[in-house]
């Protein structure tokens, strides 16, 4: 473009360039101060503060974090092990759960009674009950075959709740994809079975990405729930060290190891939805 | 004669307590075009939808070569392979590119492989101009080219019968016309059609009926020349005058 005929600017749009250039520098500049002045406002509260040498020593003890840094990983690991097994298991019964509860077919009516009450009950209740209900609860009832693992029953509980969270996300996807999408489908002769796979499904999936992994990074989080049924995971790890020196320095260290994934877990999803309507940058993307 | 691709009779159609069609008759020949005027509300895409039975209806009979398919027992999917509408907002798959726009109930309906399916739309897309369009999204198509791409997904099912419901009432005056030259085409090429528009000087082009609703009744009807230059009903003439202020004649 620019090859084909030379241009230099004129004399106006230099003297626009150079305002433009100082307002830029100006910015920076304010930036910078405000920056230093509120972080160093603060640093200086902690740092001042009377309590912040004990503070220091409790949570922030280096040498005594890389000591404990193995343990909370391998405890970590579960936590990750968790989290992919129960997304898969997540979804599908999500899925599941959205299609029934969306149905106006009459044969699966009993069923959109029962999908209804599930959302209904795990959606509302808190998931440390769950974890606790199923972890001491489905042992006690001491059926032959019925597994005691806690890692397992962990898992089913938080599959549970969080199958209900899904499933009412997917949900309002399905039904934010427009009415006049459906007629197109339908008079084009697909069945409505066919309606939902092809046309509405894609849609409302698409819409819904960045409200699932909120909730895949909220359910790694949560996996440390299970703790409490005494699943040996980062949070446990971290405690089990914490209550024997007395210092919190391995909290600290698990706290920054979830960070570590759900931070860069957030800006990659951030990036490919971003990615995505740029591709397909239509009415069926938010 | 022999039986037409379309009949109507006595269809009577209302949502709650509001009655939009009613006393409505209508005999579609094959390879005519029967076009539907009349202002907003009077009841044209409401007829068009329940024709599509995308709309139950409360009375009559609808006929499609002579079969009843206002029958609540009949197969709608069935039914609908039969007929094609296409939609004054275009109605496009937004999540997928023209050709799988296209090829979609080709293939997932008629059971076409999907290299025959990709064959058939890229022989219609070159036809109607649209070829080099074919791998991009509906939102990067003009809204001309949309509503052409919306036209071609309707008709690469072979439809028995063709519904246009205002398809350029959402198009700038200057993209009206790349999708009423399609319609064109389609009518020389013999397919049956109802279709309401306000575009009047089209209407008196591909018209073999014209018919005049008001409040969901047929008031009057008959060739372009008869409905359009001289219309008898002076309801009929009130609406053409107006149409004629908007500039639209």
């Amino acid at each position: 473009m620019s090859n084909t005929t030379p241009w230099s600017p004129s004399a106006r749009e230099r003297e626009r360039e150079i305002y433009r250039k100082n307002l830029q520098a100006r910015k920076r500049v304010i930036a910078l101060i405000s920056t230093v002045l509120v972080l160093g406002t603060f640093s200086a509260i902690l740092l001042t503060s009377p309590g912040w040498d004990s503070v220091k020593a409790t949570f922030f003890d280096l040498d005594y974090g890389k000591e404990v840094f193995p343990t909370v990983i391998r405890g970590l690991v579960v936590n990750i092990q968790l989290t992919l097994i129960g997304g898969v298991a997540i979804g599908i019964i999500a899925l599941a759960l959205a299609l029934l509860k969306t149905t106006k077919s009459p044969a699966l009516t009993p069923f959109r009674f029962i999908a209804t009450a599930y959302i209904d009950i795990f959606r509302g209740a808190p998931l440390i009950l769950i974890i606790l209900l199923v972890g001491f609860g489905v042992p006690a009832l001491r059926i032959q075959g019925l597994t005691n693992n806690v890692i397992v029953l962990g898992t089913i509980a938080v599959v549970l709740t969080y199958s209900a969270y899904v499933a009412e996300v997917i949900r309002s996807g399905i039904l934010s994809v427009h009415q006049s999408q459906r007629a197109a489908a339908r008079s084009l002769g697909l069945t409505s079975r066919q309606t939902m796979r092809y046309v509405v499904l894609p849609q409302a999936i698409r819409r819904v990405i960045p409200p699932l992994l909120n909730d895949f990074v909220s359910l790694l989080k949560d996996t440390g729930l299970v703790s409490i049924l005494g699943v040996t995971d980062a949070v446990r790890a971290a405690q089990i060290n914490a209550s024997r020196t007395f210092n919190y320095t391995p909290y600290v260290v698990a706290a920054i190891l979830f960070l570590l994934i759900t931070i860069p877990l957030t800006r990659f999803i951030d990036r490919q939805i971003r990615l995505g309507s740029e591709k397909q940058n239509s009415e069926g993307l938010a | 004669m022999s039986t037409p691709v379309l009949e109507i009779v006595d269809l009577r159609k209302s949502f709650d307590q509001n009655l939009v069609l009613h006393d409505v008759n209508l005999v579609v020949p094959e390879h005519t075009a029967t076009v539907l005027i009349g202002a907003s509300g009077s009841g044209k895409s409401t007829l068009l939808r329940c024709i599509n039975l995308l709309e139950p209806i409360d009375d009559g009979l609808i006929l499609l070569d002579g079969q009843e398919i206002s029958d609540p027992a009949i197969d709608v999917d069935l039914i609908r392979r039969k007929l094609g509408i296409v939609f004054q907002s275009f109605n496009l798959f937004p999540h997928m590119t023209i050709r799988e726009n296209i090829t979609l109930a080709p293939i997932k309906v008629q059971r076409k492989s999907r290299d025959e399916a990709n064959e058939l739309a890229d022989e219609l897309l070159k036809r109607f101009d649209l070829l080099e369009k074919a791998d991009e999204y509906p939102d990067r198509l003009s809204g001309g080219q949309q509503q052409r791409a919306a036209i071609i997904r309707s008709i690469a099912v072979n439809p028995r019968l063709l519904l246009l419901d205002e398809v350029t009432s959402a198009l700038d005056p200057v993209l009206v016309n790349e999708v009423l030259s399609i319609v064109r085409d389609l009518k020389s090429d013999g397919m049956t059609m109802v279709l309401a528009t306000h575009e009047m000087g089209f209407a008196t082009q591909v018209a073999d009926q014209v018919c005049f609703l008001e409040s969901g009744l047929i008031l009057e009807r008959g060739t372009p020349e008869e409905v359009l230059r001289s219309p008898s009903h002076p309801k009929t003439k009130e609406f053409l005058k107006r149409v004629h202020e908007a500039g639209r004649l």
